[in-house]
């Protein structure tokens, strides 16, 4: 039986009616693996069937903490740290049985687009091993498209969950900021940090959704609100829906192939009974700016535990600020060392007001005017990236590589919750994901209407028809 | 003249059970490196959770010190390097602290105002030894208030009055045992000279780790003179930080202006505003107890005490309690005062405590003229080590005043037989030898003698032959 092709919710039913065994489950999966991960370099660390659980295999994120294992975020500066602890997320998934297959690969401490800069080599996309697979969660996306784990978790920082996964061509969900606890994940930048999910399905999004998120005593920034339970999140999206689109300027970074591929998306909504609304987004023309100060301004100071003193790598030297230098200088990548260098200068002394302040305030504005936004319409689509996946090794700009997200860090720096599903094929052969966001913990709504048009597009199976 | 302008930085530990952002027991003295847990250590991925009993103790010192308390304040991440700091960043409060605007009144009713009030979490504790530094992450995370007055300190008499007021107030509100020995208070101070009477002020420079109360004064004087000394020779004063040797008893630069850290604050993403209801500030200033100055106040009107008595009485809390508790058994309060202030004050100080009903049996024995006042002393300190009532150790050691007149009797007569001569001359007029008689009587008797009933029996027998 292909585990990959049905649902979570279907191999536990087969597991409970004895037809099928958690070894099985565990073994078709663990086969792929096998077969496919020298290809691919999905994981860093890859974990032995421990007869325990339901067998579903899992991919966890190499920067998600579970205690007894590596956890080395890509980066040579924690490359021999074993956590003391598990992160809230994995507990969940663990505790409802879930088995972990693998820590996944990632662009070092989750800072990039593509998971070329990890320290550990580039993972591939399955689609084509000459390009990547997205990133920053490029692990993760690759080992769910390749069908080596049942789903994932990521993180999703500016889009690292939902790039990768339009890429990769899987369902990329990252929910509202604050419904999934972030303790155990390794903060890159706290204020826009989300855990992730990524599956074959919107249905198995769901699924994990509604067991790893919800308030966590250990997280202040959890939210209390309730979540849906599996069997209440989908629900009938009633006919006519609203939903809103871009206009103008705004898709002008996008190639002519997404940008002609949104346009069918946008028809097919509206053939399917929805009311859209075009709407002006140029307001969100600073995010780019405005995210990558926030970000790496909060990077440089999570960044700083990393110093030698109490774990990971520790250089020798006879003065302690030798010390600092030397285990930072060669533990952090290029970009990582990029990035704490502009945070730390965009927090320097006289400079906060004119950069970190004007992000914080650019961040308000933007949570203001998604509050009118969302009047005109329940649902906003967007491109979830500018072009198809990228062959590894062509951008060496870093500024085309932070552009890579200007679709997506939107969601972040609003903490919006915004899924990313495969709508089509590029002439290449590639696949093209499309996001939709709604409002603030509208998760269960926002699932549903995904599930909706994620029946309607019938990727695999128009894969399978034009194989 | 020059005159010294001082403003004082405070940190005070604030006696929770846990610590600040975890759940690692807050304890001083345990072994290194047992109070610590993934988050103290500041490990990936780890998250703080504030502790409200920490929020519960600042808003009440807040109080205590007539602060007005923000209804909503913010955390802050505060950026530098240091082993002893796990994450590379404190959290503290910046822009928008706990608690603003304060003030303490001095005895002559000058204010010193206090600027503002928040609360962050310690650091660890370096310790260099030969071999290099070891690091006790246990004081790692323990919650502390930050107090901050304006510079409206003119002495390092007032500044140790101030400091001194803020011990006691930590200590009667329960907020911290306040001991600057064992660093539960730490003290820097900034410190400028400015022609008396002028508005303008002069260069400051910052004078760290002044922990205690001694080197607090002993750091300012220094301070004073030194830059006295620049700006009489028609030097400058530079902005730098000191330390203070305190075997040397000199101030001496850490670091000047241009190695200042830039600590980069900006909002702390991991926590949410921390918002106050109206509730959480009643149920503080419902639970306020009576705090040092308000209790001098009501000794001096209730039991007639001088301010001076008052004061040293009320500058250890149990001190005052231990009084008020032993009045109830003895109705004499200045008697009572008197003992309290040297001979009780003095055994605490050892650590000795005392019951106060024993105290009051006790002072009740000397006034009955059964017990010296002398013996009294050394029942007192036996009541304190053993922890027996005055009435046994009275017994055991036979201290009882003889009041048998008989018994005194036979001794006085002893005395004039033995001493016919000086009988004769007192007998002639030189009565200046009846403290000889008495010291006598006293000797033989092991200073049990009533002295009342003595004096009569003397005054009597030496009557007798004139």
């Amino acid at each position: 039986m292909n585990f990959s092709r049905i649902s979570i919710e279907e191999i536990l039913k087969l597991e409970r009616e004895k037809r099928v065994s958690p070894k099985e489950v565990w073994n078709f999966f663990a086969r792929r693996r096998e077969e496919l991960e020298p290809g691919v370099n999905a994981f860093i660390t890859k974990v032995k069937y421990l007869n325990e659980g339901n067998g579903i295999p899992v991919g966890v994120k190499d920067n998600i903490i579970i205690k007894g294992f590596p956890t080395t975020c890509g980066s040579k500066i924690l490359e021999n740290y074993i956590a003391p602890y598990s992160a809230t997320a994995w507990k969940r998934l663990k505790e409802a049985g879930f088995s972990l297959s693998g820590k996944t690969n990632l662009d070092e401490f989750a800072m990039g687009s593509s998971t070329e800069y990890s320290a550990f080599g580039p993972t591939r996309n399955p689609w084509d091993i000459e390009r990547v697979p997205g990133g920053s969660s490029g692990g993760s996306a690759a080992a769910v498209a390749s069908g080596m784990v049942k789903f994932a978790l990521g993180s999703d920082t500016g889009g690292s969950v939902r790039q990768p996964a339009s890429f990769c061509g899987v369902v990329g969900f990252k929910p509202t900021y604050g419904r999934i606890s972030r303790y155990g994940l390794v903060a890159f930048a706290s204020s826009l940090d989300q855990i992730g999910i990524i599956a074959n399905s919107v249905r198995d999004v769901g699924y994990v959704f509604s067991i790893i998120s919800g308030d966590d005593p250990r997280d202040s920034t959890t939210s209390s609100l309730p979540v849906p339970s599996y069997g209440e999140i989908f629900k009938h999206i009633e006919k006519p829906f609203t939903f809103i689109y871009p206009e103008g300027e705004f898709l002008k970074g996008a190639s002519k192939e997404v940008k002609e591929k949104f346009s069918s998306f946008v028809k097919l909504l509206i053939s399917m009974g929805g009311k859209g609304k075009p709407v002006d987004l140029s307001f969100m023309t600073h995010a780019i700016e405005a995210y990558y100060i926030v970000a790496n301004a909060e990077a440089s100071s999570n960044l700083a535990r990393y110093d030698g003193v109490r774990y990971g790598l520790k250089a020798e030297a006879n003065k302690l600020k030798d010390m600092y230098f030397r285990t930072r200088t060669k533990g952090f990548g290029e970009e990582v060392k990029r990035r704490i260098l502009l945070g730390t200068f965009v927090l320097s002394s006289g400079y906060y007001d004119d950069y970190y302040g004007k992000g914080i305030s650019y961040r308000e504005f933007l949570r203001d005017k998604m509050n009118e936004i969302f009047k005109e319409g329940e649902f906003l689509t967007l491109p979830t990236t500018p072009d198809v996946a990228f062959k590894i090794g062509e951008r060496q700009n870093p500024i085309s590589m932070y552009l890579e997200d200007r679709f997506t860090i939107f969601a972040n720096l609003s903490g919006l919750p915004a899924i990313s599903i495969p709508f089509s094929l590029s002439k290449k052969g590639l696949p093209i994901g499309f996001q939709i966001l709604s409002k603030w913990y509208n998760e269960d709504r926002l699932l549903s209407f995904s599930e909706m048009l994620e029946k309607k597009i019938d990727f695999e199976n128009k894969l399978i028809k034009e194989a | 003249m020059l005159e010294p302008t001082i403003g004082l930085e405070i940190h005070i530990q604030l006696q929770t059970r846990s610590k600040m952002f975890c759940s690692c027991k807050n304890s001083y003295g345990d072994p290194p490196n047992t109070n610590i847990c993934p988050v103290c250590l500041g490990h990936p991925g780890t998250l703080p959770v504030l502790n409200w009993e920490a929020v519960k103790l600042a808003t009440k010192l807040a109080l205590a010190l007539n602060c007005k308390v923000n209804m909503e304040s913010y955390f802050a991440r505060k950026n530098y390097f240091y082993p002893d700091l796990p994450k590379g960043y404190q959290i503290t409060q910046y822009k928008n602290p706990l608690a603003e605007d304060g003030f303490i009144e001095l005895r002559n009713g000058k204010k010193i105002r206090i600027e503002r009030l928040h609360i962050e979490e310690d650091s660890g504790k370096s310790i260099h030894t030969e071999d290099g530094t070891l690091i006790d992450f246990n004081r790692c995370g323990v919650p502390l208030a930050e107090i901050v007055t304006k510079p409206d300190i003119s002495s390092p008499e007032e500044a140790l009055f101030f400091l001194q007021f803020l011990r006691k107030i930590a200590v009667y509100t329960g907020v911290s045992d306040a001991d600057m020995e064992k660093g539960n208070m730490r003290c820097d101070a900034n410190l400028s000279l400015k022609q008396e009477g002028s508005k303008k002020m002069g260069t400051k420079t910052e004078v760290k780790n002044l922990n205690s109360f001694k080197f607090l004064s002993k750091a300012l004087k220094y301070e004073i003179q030194r830059q006295k000394k620049i700006l009489e020779q028609g030097g400058k004063i530079h902005l730098e930080t000191r330390g203070f040797d305190s075997k040397k008893g000199v101030t001496f630069l850490m670091r000047s202006k241009e190695e200042a850290h830039d600590y980069r604050y900006f909002p702390e993403p991991d926590l949410p505003p921390l918002k106050l209801a109206d509730s959480f500030i009643q149920e503080i200033k419902n639970s306020m107890p009576e705090l040092h100055w308000q209790k001098e106040e009501r000794f001096m009107r209730e039991f007639g005490l001088d301010r001076k008595t008052a004061e040293v009485l009320c500058a250890e809390k149990e001190i005052g309690n231990f009084f008020e508790e032993t009045v109830k058994f003895y109705g004499k309060p200045k008697e009572l005062a008197n003992w309290t202030k040297t001979e009780v004050l003095e055994l605490w100080n050892q650590g000795l405590k005392i019951r106060p009903e024993s105290l009051g049996t006790l002072l009740k024995i000397v006034d009955d003229g059964k017990l010296s006042r002398l013996k009294a002393k050394e029942v007192l300190e036996e009541m304190a080590s053993s922890g027996k009532s005055p009435e046994i150790i009275m017994e055991e050691r036979e201290l009882s005043q003889i009041s048998d007149e008989k018994k005194l009797r036979v001794t006085v007569e002893e005395i004039i037989k033995e001493n016919p001569d000086k009988v004769e001359k007192y007998r002639k007029g030189k009565k200046g030898l009846m403290g000889f008689f008495i010291g006598e009587a006293m000797k033989r008797t092991e200073g049990r003698a009533n002295p009342k009933l003595l004096n009569k029996i003397l005054g009597e027998a030496l009557k007798n032959g004139e």
